[in-house]
């Protein structure tokens, strides 16, 4: 199996767990066991399309218990005899390999997964910024001779990246060490949202630099936010930023 | 089965709830961070191998840029078939 498969170095680690839960997208070959017509196959994979169950396969890391899992799309490529390109962008920990098993037993006679490429992971896409192990020792190897800081800049991107996709929030300077110290967030300290804020749903916290604070899981909706002036907004469960970068601005109440 | 629009489809629009300036004084650009900390909070699109596990890329990637930690989102299984170890969601 080869493709896109993010690394994230040191601190920007804590933001793997957003890349983990987001959407994939993969080209798979499939193989048919039998022969059976493009015009049955192209209706087939259709089906798949939308809420399908899905039993994990034998050999799994998790629980083979029946769960659901959504498929974004099914988009038939090509078919060459009885082997099937198709591409299939779907949620997170839905099993190609089961999906094709299924597809078979469906068109009846049977088939098998022969070749995945993950062509997505969340916001990393294989036409951009895309490098080879190769590449990450060449330029590397590069900055150490000419120290040139280009050669890094070029095939490591800003954390920021793998937040992407999840809904942001962007704050004050005066409310962000209170959030590397694991504050929740509350109305005043936001100055714009976007408008997929959602209870619940875990949401970015980024400073007016657009640098990530923390991953946060959101109490409002976007328009409950729209109307709030006071009152906790989101709640901090994953603080990316270290602290001290910007100055504390909230004051201790006096205990005697 | 009405089709469901994938997450990267969705194009969320910015609200402004109020206008705040910030202070150059403190943090920076993500681009432009000094480069032990941009690498300190970088991550790679890496287009990875047939052959080594996720688990031993990464490695590799660690020790290459010898950097002290290395996480990657999701795991891609090493070998197109007949795999050795469990088979991961993917």
């Amino acid at each position: 199996m080869t493709g896109i498969l993010p690394v994230a170095l040191e601190n920007a680690t804590k933001t793997v767990q957003a890349l983990l839960l987001s959407g994939k997208e993969y080209v798979c070959v499939m193989k048919l066991h039998g022969d059976a017509s493009e015009q049955r196959v192209r209706e087939v994979l259709k089906e798949f399309e939308g809420k399908i169950y899905q039993r994990p396969p034998l050999r799994a890391s998790v629980k083979r218990r029946l769960r659901t899992r959504t498929v974004y799309y099914i988009d038939f490529l090509e078919m060459e005899g009885r082997n099937v390109l198709f591409k299939v962008g779907c949620e997170a920990g839905t099993y190609i390999r089961k999906l094709c098993y299924d597809v078979g037993e469906v068109l009846g006679c049977g088939a098998h997964m022969q070749e995945l490429r993950r062509t997505r992971a969340g916001p990393f896409v294989e036409e951009e910024d895309l490098v080879t192990l190769h590449e990450v020792a060449y330029y590397f190897e590069k900055w150490r001779e000419t120290g040139d800081e280009s050669h890094i800049r070029r095939f490591i991107l800003p954390m920021e990246k793998a937040l992407e996709l999840l809904p942001k929030i962007y704050i004050r300077d005066s409310a962000v060490d209170a959030v590397c110290h694991g504050a929740s967030l509350t109305a005043p300290g936001v100055v714009a949202f976007e408008d997929s804020v959602a209870p619940n749903h875990t949401v970015a916290v980024l400073t007016l630099k657009g640098e990530a604070v923390a991953l946060a899981k959101a109490l409002v909706s976007a328009s409950q936010l729209a109307e709030m002036d006071h009152g906790f907004v989101a709640k901090t469960h994953r603080v990316l930023m270290e602290r001290g970068v910007y100055p504390k601005a909230w004051t201790k109440t006096q205990t005697l | 089965m009405p089709r469901i629009e994938a997450p990267w489809c969705r194009k969320p629009k910015l609200v402004t709830k109020t206008e705040a300036k910030t202070n150059p004084k403190y943090g920076c650009r993500p681009e432009n961070r000094p480069l032990r900390n941009y690498i300190r909070h970088g991550i790679i699109n890496l287009d990875k191998p047939a052959g080594p596990t996720s688990h031993e890329v990464t490695a590799w990637v660690k020790r290459i840029l010898g950097v002290k930690h290395a996480g990657h989102g999701g795991t891609l299984e090493a070998f197109p078939q007949h795999g050795k170890a469990g088979e991961i969601p993917k």
